[in-house]
């Protein structure tokens, strides 16, 4: 196993596995059939991404479906419960944005990851499409659908100082990525007549922990639902 | 993982590609023949299109007596029809007296809706499948220009969801005529 793309892949992967996850729960519950069609899609993209980053690292199914929860790599952001509509939007628009300017700066340089982020920005582009017209349409919506919106924004601000912590081997200091994010998510919050949530970006107890294996409570819980089929028939295929 | 021979994430190695096969040897006669065949294969999502026309398959190589190489290229990273693609080409080219059909997925350089031929474009439209527009080389077109109506022609047609039946398309309404359509997005 090469150990540098244990480091990189590993996490990128794991990133896009959980949030596909989390996506895919949307299937049948979206409040319009066309939601559930753009969630299930993008949760495909980041399915197909996932694929790719894991199998650098080795088997997929075995990555995926065989290692507890200690050993998954992802940020804390991405595992968080989908909660309502507003609230899945705003860890969407915390993560396309990061994860477009993540993936056009790996697309940039020569690393094995770079084939595979260039060619899934031009999908993230959409789904930080996605994620801001959404954002747009409920923060200048309705009353109800405004404070919605900002209550998604203002939960999910403690995990986003994560993203920008420092992942060995990469070759791309995530810490300068800080800025442009915060630039282009407060210009779609401002746009959505919403406030930029106050407060620290981290939490004592979840500070950089993802990325060392430490997960938050509901991850166990989505991890039993995801892997239970696999566990309970190793090797079964249809 | 879904191919004969796995993901690679760099480009073909050696071989000739798609658009460049020499036809004066008597191999260069069969891979043109071959990656004819391979080309063919309609696309299992949109079979109103050829693999050829969708512009997927990046080559093809003789490797040995009734061995071949084929390079594919999935249009989404994600996307589920690439198995089917791989089932496809490999029958069609055992029914050519391949005995031996390797496929391999690659990634780079990243597919992009230019690839789609203009007979490509022209059937999409004929099919009720508004074409993407050229893309050149800065990302995304700006989803706010406008969309051609497959049906009556108009360009007065709005987005009513990004992701439509494929993540590869949108779901747009024209403004004249009402109908739904699917429009392939730019990527």
């Amino acid at each position: 196993m090469n150990p540098v793309l244990v480091s990189t892949a590993l996490p990128l992967g794991d990133d896009a596995l959980v949030l596909a996850q989390r996506l895919g729960e949307w299937a049948g519950h979206a409040p319009v059939l066309e939601e559930d069609v753009a969630l299930a899609n993008i949760a495909l993209d980041l399915l197909g991404q996932a694929r790719v980053l894991l199998s650098l690292v080795g088997d997929e199914d075995e990555l995926a479906f065989g290692r507890e929860e200690r050993a998954f790599r992802n940020v804390q952001l991405v595992e968080q419960p989908n909660g309502d509509f507003a609230h899945t939007i705003a860890r969407q628009l915390y993560f396309s944005t990061y994860q477009e300017l993540l993936y056009t700066e790996l697309a940039q340089g020569d690393s094995e990851l770079a084939p595979l982020a260039a060619k899934a920005v031009k999908e993230v582009a959409y789904h930080h499409d996605h994620a801001r017209q959404w954002t747009l349409r409920l923060g200048d919506g309705t009353a109800e659908s405004h404070e919605r919106m900002q209550r998604g924004l203002d939960a999910l601000w403690r995990f986003t100082g994560e993203l920008f912590q420092p992942v060995e081997g990469l070759g791309t200091d995530l810490g300068a990525l800080r800025e442009p994010w915060l630039e282009r998510v407060s210009a779609v919050v401002r746009q959505a007549t919403l406030t930029m949530p106050e407060g620290p970006d981290v939490t004592s107890w979840s500070a950089g922990a993802g990325r060392q294996g430490i997960h938050t409570e509901s991850f166990g819980r989505m991890l039993a639902e995801m892997q239970h089929l696999h566990r309970a028939h190793p090797g079964a295929t249809w | 993982m879904v191919t004969g021979g796995g993901t690679v994430t760099d480009g073909a190695p050696g071989g000739a590609p798609a658009d460049e096969i020499a036809a004066g040897t008597p191999d260069g006669v069969l891979e043109a023949e071959l990656l004819r065949l391979a080309g063919s294969v309609p696309d299992p999502e949109l079979p109103v299109l050829s693999l050829a026309e969708l512009g997927v398959l990046r080559g093809l190589q003789l490797v040995g007596p009734g061995r071949v190489e084929v390079q594919l290229t999935p249009t989404y990273t994600g996307c589920p029809a690439i198995d089917t693609m791989v089932t496809d080409i490999t029958q069609v080219l055992r029914e050519h007296g391949m005995a031996e059909v390797s496929v391999r997925t690659v990634l780079s350089p990243a597919w992009s809706t230019d690839a789609i031929s203009a007979e490509g474009r022209r059937k999409l439209a004929e099919h009720g499948i508004a074409p993407p527009r050229p893309v050149g080389s800065g990302g995304p077109v700006p989803l706010e220009l406008s969309v051609r109506c497959p049906h009556c022609g108009s360009v007065d047609t709005t987005v009513l969801s990004r992701f439509s039946s494929t993540a590869c398309k949108s779901l747009r309404r024209c403004e004249s005529c009402r109908e739904p359509f699917d429009h392939f997005k730019e990527l």
